[in-house]
């Protein structure tokens, strides 16, 4: 490099830069053993992945699609790939498989109300315990139960909210509400036409403790329904199936919605409840087929005689949704390179740079390398706080700013950190956050040099930047550092993991550390003797809790994210999710008080 | 006033008027444009936007589209030629050119009439005194009866006199229309009664004319040409041989395997007819040559310049147009006969000629409108037989109404890799020649002659000239109407055509090789495989294209998410598409239905399943090279590949091709096209909620009420004739569905009615 510069700065003067000059170096060593390894292994985390997602993609299994399809009904993928424009990506989010654990409840009790609630319409009663673990019983509930995801009719990108009638019958689990209200939150933000395929039995029952009370439950669907009309973000339903009870105001407090006739059906109670109310016997059809609220009660607005009209009317209603003037960056598309280059060195090769174990250190540059357009990137204060590498960039035509982490946070680095986030959020550059991050540094002279302080800085950057913010988890999450790199809390437009990243407040091997010391001392005022044995089964008992819950899937499974992603995915996830997040309109930050 | 009209036959030709249209329009346009002689089109209304239309300096509007509202209106063409100053008139082939009144019409309105002397064209028209008068020159005749008593008892002893087989003909008319072969005496009066009950219902006059039938014939025809100074020559000979009931399929010259002393034979002998009858300009003078005793005799002259003249033009070398023209002047002939390079033949130059057709209209030219036209476009029939031994009336009804609507949507390809363009392929070699009338996206009118093109290929031998006419036709590709170029294509791969076993029952003899039999499972399993591969291309190639058109322009700007493969978090993307074959194997030629899955490889391939057993998974890598053309390659093959696709009947029509395959299928309108036909599918969907109650007759297109035959509350018996429309040239005939009484009937003789008018009901008593 300083050769180049020294020939170029002889004749340089005050012009541009040459051309090159921003381009990242490789910076991977092939043949080193941690390459090796690090491929070794990661190529089985992937696999791992892929067979997970695979597992997924099949949804409530072999019986349950085909009852579904001898019903004339398509899976919800397929439903959301005939409604988007044709040869379109989707960004399908938080797509892993869930594990549910039921040890809230009683067993008895559930199988109870299963039977019960079996003469409704739905059929959310072919449900299949099993045993994994003593005392806890779990079942798989893939994706949740709903798929959501975006892309683009044509041309318009929209959120898709969809359930999957083959998992439990499309019944909502906390989990489903969970992820159906995460769809919502990321369309109200990106002002993203909500697209319901509605296909399912309401609320599930024997978690209605979980599902119906609290703010963060089923009622608020409805809640951001109506909010989001009314700032403009078109809602529209497609009633695909049934939509029973709550579900029921899904089509109803959407924009426009559609029927199909003899599947879909909207009621707040079904026929077995009727009878039971008022002793009237009526079918369902009868009771709230299209045709009673397409063309007598106006719940509805468009009969469609089979799936694929009612796909093909939802597709229309997009088309003429226009949205004048509430259209964000991406109509005009400022600052978009149509022409981009692709990065210089394979995108696969992050699979290796990623190490599956956290306290292998690699340079972050070498990731952004194949992550952004052509490897260029302009590093901004690249001498100073070193252990934070910022600076800009394209994702796929689209600038950003990214902030990724080399090591341990001090003071220096987070200034440089508030700093960088203060610049792109004046220019409205989106950041990217690549975390990889052990936490800010400690003791004495930390302290001494006001760490708090200086990560209070990065913090309240963070916090109050209005522009789009994506999360990438590519290695570790602990303690503070997860709060200074954008994580959930901050609410990042996206956030991703990688399937090697592990998140948590501290290590296990730290916390168990930590909580021995305590345990110790404790002891030792009650005058019991702990045997080094003990202290060490102890240790391991925390590392090995630590170690499950700090993992992507524990952590997907829970929704602390949007999605395990395979690293050579990341630079086209982040260029769709840039381009989401751009639909909206640039909002001015405001920042708080900085502790000076 | 007389001066000045003998001032203007004196001036040449500076401006023309052309009173025809489609390829033979184009075609005299480019000779008198070489000339540096003005054109003038005349065009009717269906003709607005057509291609002979653009190609002239001037075009008159003449009237509606029935033919004889416009190309057969003389005086509407007079006019036109009087508002635009032209001084001479090209009749073409076809509409006016054989009328003798029109000729003398044009002569007497003071215009030159590029074609022979009216007296000529009205001579050589009456069969019966054409043969009179060339029996009298001396032209050898087939031995026959050609006289006024038309006594069924007199016609039967000439019959037996002449010896069997006995072939039955009107003197009038023409195209085979009436024709029968009497094998034995005790046929003959069945015969004789049908053939008059259609001369009179065809071409009103119901005199028949005896001729001794020969068994194993060819055709072969003479050119010659006449200058009004009274030279005539001829320029050798075309055998037309290979025919279907009469009309001609394929035409070569010279005619293979024939000595020179029968050749100069024959020449004379059409030279003499021609004299006869005081010839000049353009005209062919048929013969038919019995091969078993290798005797020929006159059959006809047909007094204009023919569709088939460019297979002629291209072994002496000469432009017939440019020396029709030149007679029209007033000049000698350009060559005299001895000029006329037979030494070429002796180097056996060959060349071969083809015509190209919608088969479905060629279909409906059968019955009626032959005198309308003057004389028949003879090839229009050359498929008739196929359908009519395969094909219920149904579906001959169905494929007429497809017809009318059409839009030839792929007519050879814009790109040169593969197939070429009409212009290309005449340019890029002379040996290979193209004339047409139409370019892509052009509609093919049904009131007119459906022949599409003329292809016409030249080559130093016989079999240098059939290599390339096969080569010739594999680059044909048309798509949106039904055409002949598989037939074609057969034919001229058949080894005995190869080894010119050339006589008029030529197709059928090997009718099971050139046609489609839908019984042989054999083929028809082959024909299944190869489709499915096809499909498998299809929709890659559907794939590709839409990744190219989608990178040129992202919807809403968003390039982002529309990048090849489209992104799919973990997974790889899928898509179905689902194709319908139109298998001709099939029974009725129903489709066949095929799905495909595709997915999307991070490659940028395409991996595609059949959903059958047995055909494995294939990984297509497809190049779009240009709007219709691409380069596949499929295990470990590569080809290029061309679509087509249109949309009828809310359905998207795509065809193939690839090396010499052609298949076509039909893809259920998806979301998308959906999207575009909603408004137009509900008000359909609205429409067939009622259908009509039993024993309603409604029309089986849109014709006109010719005869009414019952009334309401008759009494009729099942399959009694209620009604007769003409639709499409021809008359169709009505019938009682049941027994019962005739209730609803409210169309009258002369009513137009459209596709699918009720038109009557048969209530069951």
């Amino acid at each position: 490099i300083s050769s180049t510069q020294t020939m170029y700065s002889s004749n340089r003067g005050y012009g541009t830069q040459p051309q090159g000059h921003n381009v990242l170096p490789d910076g991977i060593d092939r043949t080193s053993d941690s390459f090796i390894r690090n491929s070794k292994e990661m190529e089985s985390v992937i696999s791992q992945l892929h067979s997970r997602i695979n597992q997924v993609t099949q949804g409530g299994g072999a019986a349950a699609i085909k009852r579904h399809k001898s019903r004339n009904k398509l899976l919800p993928r397929e439903r959301i790939d005939r409604l988007l424009d044709s040869s379109s990506s989707f960004l399908e989010l938080s797509q892993n498989f869930q594990i549910i654990s039921l040890e809230s409840y009683d067993k008895q009790q559930s199988l109870a109300n299963v039977v019960s609630s079996s003469s409704s319409s739905v059929h959310f009663f072919y449900i299949q315990f099993k045993l994994a673990g003593h005392e806890l019983y779990e079942e798989c509930l893939p994706s949740g139960g709903i798929i959501t995801g975006i892309g683009p009719i044509h041309g318009k990108l929209c959120m898709f909210i969809a359930n999957d009638a083959t998992v439990k019958g499309g019944t909502y689990y906390p989990i489903t509400v969970k992820k159906h209200l995460r769809a919502q939150e990321i369309a109200a933000k990106c002002r993203l036409p909500c697209i319901y395929l509605v296909d399912s039995g309401g609320a599930f029952l024997p978690k209605q403790a979980d599902v119906f009370p609290d703010k963060d439950n089923f009622g608020r669907v409805f809640y951001n329904q109506a909010l989001m009309s009314s700032e403009g973000i078109p809602q529209i339903a497609l009633v695909l199936g049934s939509c029973t009870a709550g579900g029921a105001y899904i089509p109803a407090m959407a924009d426009e919605s559609v029927m199909v006739k003899g599947n879909g059906t909207i009621f707040l109670a079904g026929p077995p409840l009727v009878k039971a109310a008022t002793g009237e016997e009526v079918s369902s059809e009868d009771l709230g087929g299209a045709d009673v609220h397409c063309k007598i009660s106006g719940v509805s607005d468009y009969l469609a005689q089979d799936e694929l009209h009612a796909l093909c009317i939802g597709r229309n209603i997009v088309k003429n949704l226009h949205m004048a003037g509430n259209e964000g960056v991406n109509s005009n598309l400022q600052g978009m390179i149509s022409d981009y280059k692709e990065p210089l060195y394979d995108v696969k090769e992050l699979q290796s740079i990623a190490p599956t174990d956290l306290k292998q250190s690699f340079d972050i540059r070498s990731l952004i390398a194949r992550i952004v357009d052509g490897s260029e990137f302009d590093e901004f204060k690249q001498l100073y706080g070193t252990t934070l590498v910022t600076g800009f960039g394209r994702i796929l035509g689209q600038p950003v700013g990214i902030i990724g982490n080399n090591g341990v946070l001090f003071c220096e680095s987070a200034l440089k950190g508030a700093h960088f986030i203060e610049l792109c959020s004046q220019r409205n550059i989106p950041l990217v956050f690549l975390q990889n991050i052990t936490g800010f540094m400690v003791g004495s002279k930390s302290e001494a040099n006001g760490i708090a302080k200086a990560g209070a800085k990065m913090v309240m950057a963070v916090s109050c930047a209005k522009v789009p913010k994506i999360t990438i988890v590519v290695g570790g999450s602990f303690g503070a550092g997860n709060y200074a790199m954008c994580g959930r809390a901050y609410s990042p437009d996206f956030m991703f993991f990688w399937p090697n990243a592990r998140i948590g407040v501290m290590g296990g091997a730290q916390a168990a550390g930590v909580m021995s010391e305590i345990e110790k001392s404790k002891k030792k005022k009650e005058g019991i003797q702990w045997s080094k044995e003990d202290e060490e089964k102890s240790k391991a008992k925390f590392v090995e809790a630590y170690d499950k819950e700090s993992s992507a899937y524990y952590s997907t499974a829970r929704l602390w994210d949007d999605g395990v992603i395979d690293p050579a995915d990341t630079r086209k996830i982040l260029g769709l999710c840039i381009s989401a997040s751009n639909n909206r309109t640039p909002e001015p930050t405001t920042f708080g008080v900085f502790r000076m | 006033s007389s001066n000045e009209k003998s001032n203007q036959s004196n001036r040449k030709i500076d401006k023309l008027l052309i009173a025809n249209r489609g390829e033979i329009a184009c075609r005299i346009m480019r000779t008198a444009k070489r000339l540096g002689i003005q054109t003038v089109a005349v065009y009717s209304d269906a003709d607005r936007h057509s291609l002979h239309v653009k190609s002239a300096d001037e075009a008159v509007r003449i009237g509606p589209p029935p033919a004889r509202s416009s190309y057969l209106n003389s005086s509407s063409i007079i006019e036109a030629a009087v508002r635009t100053g032209a001084q001479a008139i090209h009749p073409g082939y076809g509409f006016l050119s054989e009328n003798a009144d029109f000729a003398q019409l044009c002569e007497n309105e003071g215009f030159t009439f590029v074609g022979p002397p009216a007296s000529a064209i009205r001579e050589m028209g009456d069969k019966s005194a054409s043969k009179r008068i060339m029996g009298a020159a001396g032209v050898p005749l087939v031995p026959g009866y050609h006289g006024h008593e038309q006594d069924i008892d007199v016609m039967k002893s000439e019959a037996d006199k002449i010896g069997y087989p006995v072939l039955i003909k009107p003197t009038h008319g023409g195209g085979g229309k009436g024709m029968r072969i009497v094998e034995s005496p005790k046929e003959f009066v069945d015969a004789f009664l049908g053939a008059q009950r259609e001369a009179a219902a065809s071409f009103g006059v119901n005199t028949i004319l005896l001729e001794k039938y020969i068994t194993r014939p060819r055709h072969i025809e003479v050119q010659v040409f006449g200058d009004k100074q009274g030279n005539v020559v001829y320029l050798y000979e075309r055998d037309c041989s290979v025919q279907r009931r009469h009309q001609k399929i394929i035409e070569e010259a010279p005619a293979p395997d024939i000595m020179s002393d029968f050749r100069s034979r024959l020449g004379q002998a059409a030279v003499s007819a021609a004299k006869a009858v005081g010839y000049h300009n353009a005209g062919t003078v048929e013969f038919i040559v019995d091969t078993l005793s290798g005797e020929f005799y006159f059959m006809e002259m047909n007094t204009r310049l023919q569709v088939e003249h460019p297979v002629t033009e291209m072994i002496v070398g000469q432009d017939l147009v440019e020396w029709q023209i030149r007679v029209a002047n007033g000049e000698s002939l350009p060559l005299g006969q001895s000029q006329i390079p037979i030494s070429g033949l002796n180097w056996c130059f060959h060349y071969s000629f083809l015509l190209i057709f919608c088969s479905s209209i060629a279909l409906s030219k059968d019955q009626n409108t032959l005198d309308m036209y003057g004389m028949p476009l003879k090839p229009g029939y050359m498929l008739k037989m196929w359908q009519g031994d395969f094909c219920q009336q149904q579906e001959f009804f169905s494929i007429s109404v497809l017809f009318q609507s059409l839009k030839l949507v792929c007519f050879c390809n814009k790109n040169s890799r593969n197939a070429l363009s009409l212009q290309e392929i005449s340019q890029f070699c002379i040996s290979v020649r193209v004339e047409t009338g139409v370019e892509e996206g052009d509609t093919v009118s049904m009131h007119y002659d459906p022949m599409i093109a003329k292809l016409v290929v030249w080559g130093e031998n016989r079999a240098a000239a059939l290599v390339k006419l096969k080569d010739s036709l594999s680059k044909f590709q048309v798509a949106g109407l039904p055409t002949n170029i598989e037939f074609l294509y057969k034919l001229a791969n058949h080894k005995a055509f190869e080894n010119s076993e050339l006589e008029t029952h030529f197709i059928d003899h090997f009718k099971d090789d050139l046609f489609v039999n839908p019984n042989d499972s054999v083929s028809a399993e082959s024909a299944y495989d190869s489709a499915k591969h096809s499909a498998a291309l299809v929709a890659a190639c559907i794939c590709e294209k839409e990744h190219t058109l989608l990178k040129k322009n992202p919807p809403g700007g968003l390039s982002v998410w529309y990048t090849h493969p489209p992104f799919r978090p973990n997974h790889q993307a899928t898509r179905t598409i689902e194709l319908d074959w139109e298998n001709e194997y099939h029974d009725n030629n129903n489709s066949q239905n095929l799905t495909l899955s595709i997915t999307y490889l991070p490659n940028g391939n395409y991996l595609i399943k059949t959903g059958e057993n047995g055909l494995p998974d294939v990984e297509v890598t497809v190049t779009h090279l240009g709007e219709h053309d691409f380069r596949v390659e499929a295990d470990g093959l590569s080809k290029n590949v061309n679509l087509a696709c249109y949309f009828k009947d809310e359905s998207e029509h795509i065809h193939i091709w690839h090396g010499l395959e052609h298949h076509q299928f039909k893809q259920k309108v998806g979301i998308d096209l959906l999207d575009n036909l909603e408004s137009h599918q509900h008000r359909n969907r609205s429409h067939d909620s009622g259908s009509h109650p039993p024993g309603t007759v409604s029309a089986p297109m849109a014709g006109l009420v010719v005869k009414v035959l019952v009334k309401n509350g008759m009494k009729v018996e099942e399959g009694q004739p209620m009604l007769v429309m003409e639709a499409m040239k021809m008359e169709h005939v009505l019938k009682a569905p049941t027994s019962g009484l005739v209730s609803g009937l409210q169309v009258t003789p002369g009513q137009q009615v459209s596709d699918n008018t009720v038109l009557f009901n048969v209530k069951a008593v």
